[in-house]
């Protein structure tokens, strides 16, 4: 089974969620697919024992054959490519390394080279959880082709929980696309409610089954997130209180589970309601 | 005219609350959100006279059924694993509008179709003109809605003759990011005292290094890890970053959150209040020493 923890608001615990879920199940495979901020690291202080670069291609143009003819600058959608005064000039952030350049040029004058975006490294954690996490270099623009690597590595025999960026665009898309269940992570603020309806729409839109999760909540706050939930049906999973103590475990990278066990059976009863709900939709079609 | 981007890396350390307490100490600006994945400062200033126009940026490859042979050429070009390998029909999810299959298709059966991106908002605060937007759900190329926002919100500036150009930004380090820092004199990170805080800082801050950008920095909710802001704050003198301040963590903020007010508004004498203030004034300091 795959799960991803998401949320359309950054900051609201999906790091959190993800450590602590896995710390509580057995045979999980954890991906960090947070690729700009990748964070689950400073919680499983992995020692990495393999990297991989991600490549992608950036075109080069042989400036001897180049007629400036000017096919491929016009071509270009993402305008990666322009005409100085009589020289084709690349500018590589923002090339999206699709290669229509290249095809388009009728004198052949341009070839690809590699330029890495970013890597995937791999550890077995010390709480023994089999950890991928993908990193998208700095000043690099896009981060799907690091996370389709990085799903590259799932191991079909492990149940998978990955760690999704904040938003609804196209890097988180990447990661949940082909989710048995989505995870949304929510605050009781005016900020997480916004934030978990347009997780909530997207969700719908891809047609993936999903619940909620609500972090720092408040004996006597308000019911925002709950009220909204029930309103539209959607499974509230679990409650993380709003503790000091833990504002403090999570900057020191420590899991919660490590520190109170008791949390584990509530992350564990998690795990067990996703299942039934995704066998329930498996056995439907 | 100057322009501030308030960025942080991470998510959720506080951009957007000390964005809307700033605006209320600024009181004489044009805001505009730039994380228009998950915009949120409307929420907090509650701007009227919202005029939407719709914003178009976003392309896709479109099939013309009775022209396809199905000679699959598109799949044999697409680098986006676009074009499904048996019905070549096209997923619009990962179809990036690059165009490479439409020039390729031998019977002209492909064409780009320009798509809503999402709405751009004009509308007017207590402090200001406000630029944001939504982003249609699952849409593609925000970069390029970032940028209108923050260009828009700069003419608006420009025009009505404001000092000050104040951008909420998104987190992270990609394409979102860039488009909101680029070029902006100033940029504001706000940080919190945690490792994954302090290591998401860093990384931003490599970014806007590589854009030469002068920076300035808050550590929010300080007193949850002073050890780690002890860290943070060695790391902004090595990286001549200046700490403008420090905002402690408080119950305060949280609640005038969850009420959708502005602390330095509803109560003045609050500490957090002061703490914003002074950040404020070391704000405009540094504005007024900028060429």
């Amino acid at each position: 089974m795959k799960i991803t923890v998401l949320s359309g608001k950054g900051g609201t615990g999906k790091t959190t969620v993800s450590v602590n879920l896995a710390l509580s199940i057995e045979n999980v495979q954890l991906l960090d697919a947070d690729v700009e901020e990748p964070n689950l690291q400073y919680f499983l202080h992995p020692i990495f024992d393999k990297e991989e670069s991600i490549y992608r291609k950036i075109p080069e143009v042989d400036q001897q054959k180049c007629t400036s003819c000017r096919k491929c600058v016009d071509f270009c959608e993402y305008n990666a490519l322009s005409m100085m005064i009589d020289e084709v000039l690349v500018f590589p952030e923002i090339c999206h390394s699709c290669g229509g350049c290249k095809l388009i040029c009728p004198e052949n004058a341009i070839t690809e080279t590699d330029r890495e975006l970013g890597v995937l490294k791999h550890a077995k954690s010390e709480y023994n959880v089999d950890f991928w996490q993908g990193e998208l270099n700095i000043g690099e623009e896009s981060s799907v082709p690091v996370i389709e690597a990085l799903k590259k590595k799932i191991d079909p025999d492990k149940d998978i929980i990955i760690d999704a960026q904040p938003g609804t665009t196209c890097p988180t898309i990447e990661a949940v696309v082909d989710s048995d269940y989505g995870l949304l992570v929510t605050e009781p603020t005016p900020f997480g409610l916004s934030d978990l309806k347009l997780a909530a729409k997207l969700m719908d839109e891809l047609k993936i089954p999903y619940g909620v999760i609500i972090n720092r909540a408040e004996k006597d706050s308000n019911y925002i997130i709950e009220d909204y939930c029930n309103i539209n049906d959607i499974d509230i999973l679990l409650r993380i209180p709003f503790k000091r103590k833990y504002a403090q475990l999570y900057s020191e990278g420590i899991p919660f589970v490590q520190k109170e066990k008791e949390l584990k059976n509530h992350f564990r009863k998690v795990f067990k309601q996703v299942r039934s709900v995704v066998d329930e939709k498996n056995h439907s079609n | 005219m100057k322009k501030i981007t308030v960025i942080s890396g991470k998510g959720g350390t506080g951009k957007t609350t000390v964005v809307a307490n700033l605006s209320y100490l600024f009181n004489d600006l044009v805001l505009a959100d730039c994380d228009v994945d998950a915009p949120n400062l409307h929420l907090l200033l509650n701007p009227e006279n919202r005029d939407a126009e719709v914003f178009k940026s976003n392309k896709l490859a479109v099939k013309d059924q009775s022209k396809c042979t199905d000679c699959g050429i598109c799949y044999d070009v697409c680098r986006f694993n676009a074009v499904d390998s048996i019905s070549y029909d096209i997923d619009s999810y990962k179809c990036e509008g690059c165009g490479v299959c439409v020039a390729m298709c031998p019977e002209d059966a492909l064409t780009l179709k320009l798509l809503d991106t999402g709405e751009i908002y004009n509308s007017t605060t207590r402090f200001g003109p406000m630029v944001h937007a939504s982003l249609k759900i699952g849409s593609d190329n925000s970069g390029k809605l970032v940028s209108e926002v923050r260009e828009k919100a700069a003419q608006k500036a420009e025009k009505l003759n404001k000092d000050l150009v104040l951008i909420d930004g998104s987190p992270g380090i990609g394409c979102p990011v860039i488009s909101s820092i680029t070029g902006v004199d100033l940029v504001l990170f706000v940080t919190e005292p945690s490792k994954s805080g302090f290591s998401d800082l860093k990384r931003v801050a490599q970014v806007i290094k590589h854009f030469n950008i002068p920076a300035l920095a808050v550590i929010n909710k300080y007193d949850i890890n002073e050890k780690i802001s002890k860290e943070i704050e060695n790391y902004l003198k090595e990286e001549e970053i200046e700490l403008v301040g420090k905002i402690s963590f408080s119950s305060d903020i949280v609640d005038s959150l969850r009420n959708a007010e502005l602390i330095v508004e509803k109560d003045q004498n609050n500490n957090v209040s002061r703490e914003i203030k002074f950040i404020w004034k070391k704000i405009n300091k540094r504005l007024k020493n900028l060429n």
